[in-house]
């Protein structure tokens, strides 16, 4: 199911992610974190470069990762067919920084074919079928907005795993954060 | 399709046994205060070499689980009667018994048979004498048998011993991939077998009332799917594949039929599957999140979780007229109803101040009862006599399965001994 698309973006994104996560590559811009901080009263720990402070970093949710396992190292090319765009919680709106992170990604979905699978994903919070109806609604949200950027509808499939692939493990905030998410492969 | 391949079925009776096995241990937190005192006499063996099982220890675990009685412990005995001796009931009135359980076991014809006796120690009166007989190797669930018959005599109430659970597991195998298994075992973990094995979620597990079908959710064709599998053939069908939520899965009373979720119409509504005709009839129309469908006992109506009017909430539907109406006002969320089969209790998940546990709403006057003091607690299903509620919790980062009785009294914990999440029980229908 991965990686079907070979998106590559001419870019800004250098990005060089550790294989155990992607969280050292956000975009920062503090003054997009009023709606996250506004419900989340954890503090945002905003990335270091230290592979040792992944595990414990919160990721706010107008925070987006491009990227993939097929990064360029250090090169002006970067694959976006991986892209994970972060939500707030028990909420499915697109902050601003995931509507600009969107909007890039269906300006490249443009110029290919091929399908595109939308996951929508929950924290471990609340029960498990609702949050797969919670993974659904951030998906469809993502998904439509693809759409309304001009990709079109029928190349689209979303799926939620609600809470069932936790791309962080263990419990709190730091996790919860990178949990609550949309990923576009 | 590598999600095909993936999927691992597993024979009825095969016990499944590997360095990632669950293994479910029970651990007591709480009985109520007066507890019944019973002795259980460590059963002669009547055959040769060793007893093939502990029947006594078996029946004691059992009748503690309950959160109801008090084992008086074999090493304070004065004596041990099998069902062929004479009672000195001066022996059992000394240490403060309330009754006597005597039994014996022996293996004739390849059968195994054990005889129970079971006594009113303060008027010395026999209230109970049974003959069991069962496979060579099925002591285990003769003594199941015994701890129901005596729990009944005692209570009034059936047992629940003989019961089983289903369950949830993930881990982390040795390259580092998650897998996830659906696990069916004795009520107290015991005999623990796998039922299915996926890289792929498994979620959601419910019973037929047959108590030989399930059903559950199975995203391993890429997208959540709902299944249905004999638990004895092992036979299994996939019931939906619809785009988008395929979800939560509820037999009726009578078995005849499926509620479940999908949102191949836009969001989450709830349906009913005829699982005879295989029409599915759309129950609710709302723009908002429907879902988590439960019976009524009688079959003519469904709760769920919706969240129409802000936060989840708990409504009930009648199926007949289609008139809804909301059940739940206290707390910022409920959802993931369960209803007592006496349709009096509404167990649900409750959120106060961000703490999410387990409670149970009187459904006669609503006062509502937390009956859980954990965080994280989600999934409560119901013991077939109603007595208890298992659900998952957190301890010590991992997922674990406690139970809990309707009114909070008895308490137990079934932590697994690895490090594997446990989740997502769901009781038994007898």
């Amino acid at each position: 199911m991965k990686a079907k698309m070979n998106l590559l973006l001419a870019g800004t994104f250098a990005v060089l992610l550790a294989a155990c996560s992607s969280t050292d590559t956000m975009d920062t811009d503090d003054s997009a974190m009023e709606d996250a901080s506004a419900r989340e009263t954890a503090p945002v720990v905003v990335g270091t470069g230290n592979d040792a402070a992944v595990d414990s970093m919160a990721i706010p949710a107008d925070q987006t990762i491009i990227g993939g396992s097929s990064v360029s190292n250090g090169g002006a090319m970067v694959a976006i067919a991986d892209t994970t765009v972060y939500f707030d919680f028990d909420l499915s709106t697109l902050s601003p920084q995931t509507r600009a992170a969107l909007t890039r990604v269906a300006a490249a979905l443009r110029s290919t074919t091929g399908d595109i699978r939308v996951e929508g994903h929950a924290d471990e919070r609340g029960t498990r079928e609702y949050n797969i109806a919670l993974g659904e609604r951030r998906a469809k949200t993502a998904a439509d907005f693809l759409v309304l950027q001009g990709v079109s509808a029928s190349r689209i499939e979303t799926i939620s795993y609600g809470e069932e692939r936790p791309e962080a493990n263990g419990t709190g905030e730091m996790v919860w954060s990178q949990n609550r998410r949309v990923e576009i492969k | 399709m590598r999600h095909f391949l993936n999927i691992t079925l597993a024979l009825s009776l095969l016990l499944f046994a590997s360095s990632s096995q669950a293994e479910l241990t029970i651990e007591v937190v709480s009985g109520i205060d007066q507890q019944t005192r019973i002795a259980i006499v460590p059963f002669e063996w009547k055959g040769s070499g060793l007893a093939p099982t502990e029947f006594d220890q078996i029946i004691s675990n059992d009748l503690q689980l309950s959160g109801l009685f008090e084992n008086i412990s074999p090493g304070n005995m004065l004596s041990f009667p099998s069902p062929d001796s004479e009672m000195n009931f001066r022996d059992w009135r000394i240490l403060d018994a309330d009754y006597l359980l005597v039994g014996n076991a022996e293996v004739v014809a390849g059968r195994l048979i054990s005889e129970v006796e079971l006594y009113d120690v303060p008027s010395g009166r026999q209230v109970m004498a049974r003959r069991i007989t069962a496979g060579p190797l099925d002591g285990r669930d003769i003594s199941h048998r015994i701890a129901d018959l005596a729990y009944e005599e005692i209570t009034g109430i059936p047992g629940i011993a003989e019961s089983r659970i289903l369950y949830v597991t993930d881990f982390l195998n040795i390259n580092g991939e998650r897998r996830y298994r659906l696990m069916l075992a004795d009520q107290d973990g015991a005999r623990e077998q796998l039922v299915i094995e996926s890289a792929d979620p498994i979620m959601s597990p419910a019973w037929s009332p047959n108590g030989e079908d399930i059903a559950y959710v199975s995203f391993e064709t890429g997208r959540a799917a709902i299944f249905m599998q004999n638990l004895s053939t092992g036979e299994r069908e996939q019931l939906t594949n619809f785009t988008g939520i395929n979800g939560a899965p509820a037999f009726s009373p009578d078995g005849t039929k499926l509620a479940l979720t999908l949102s191949k119409d836009g969001n989450p509504e709830i349906y009913v599957l005829n699982l005879a005709t295989r029409d599915f009839s759309r129950i609710t129309d709302h723009f908002s999140i429907d879902t988590e469908p439960n019976w009524t006992a009688d079959g003519q109506g469904l709760v769920f979780t919706s969240d129409r009017g802000g936060p989840p909430q708990i409504y009930e539907i009648d199926l007949q007229s289609g008139r809804i109406a909301r059940l739940t006002f206290r707390g910022d969320y409920n959802a993931r109803p369960r209803l007592s089969a006496d349709g009096r209790f509404l167990v649900m998940v409750h959120r106060n101040d961000g703490i999410y546990h387990i409670a149970v709403q009187d459904l006669t006057d609503d006062t509502l009862i937390i009956v859980t003091q954990t965080q994280l607690d989600e999934s409560p299903t119901i013991s077939p006599n109603g007595a208890l509620v298992m659900y998952a919790t957190k301890l010590n980062g991992n997922s674990i399965l406690a139970a809990v009785s309707l009114d909070a009294g008895v308490k137990y914990n079934l932590p697994a001994t690895t490090s594997s999440d446990v989740r997502e029980p769901a009781w038994s229908p007898n």
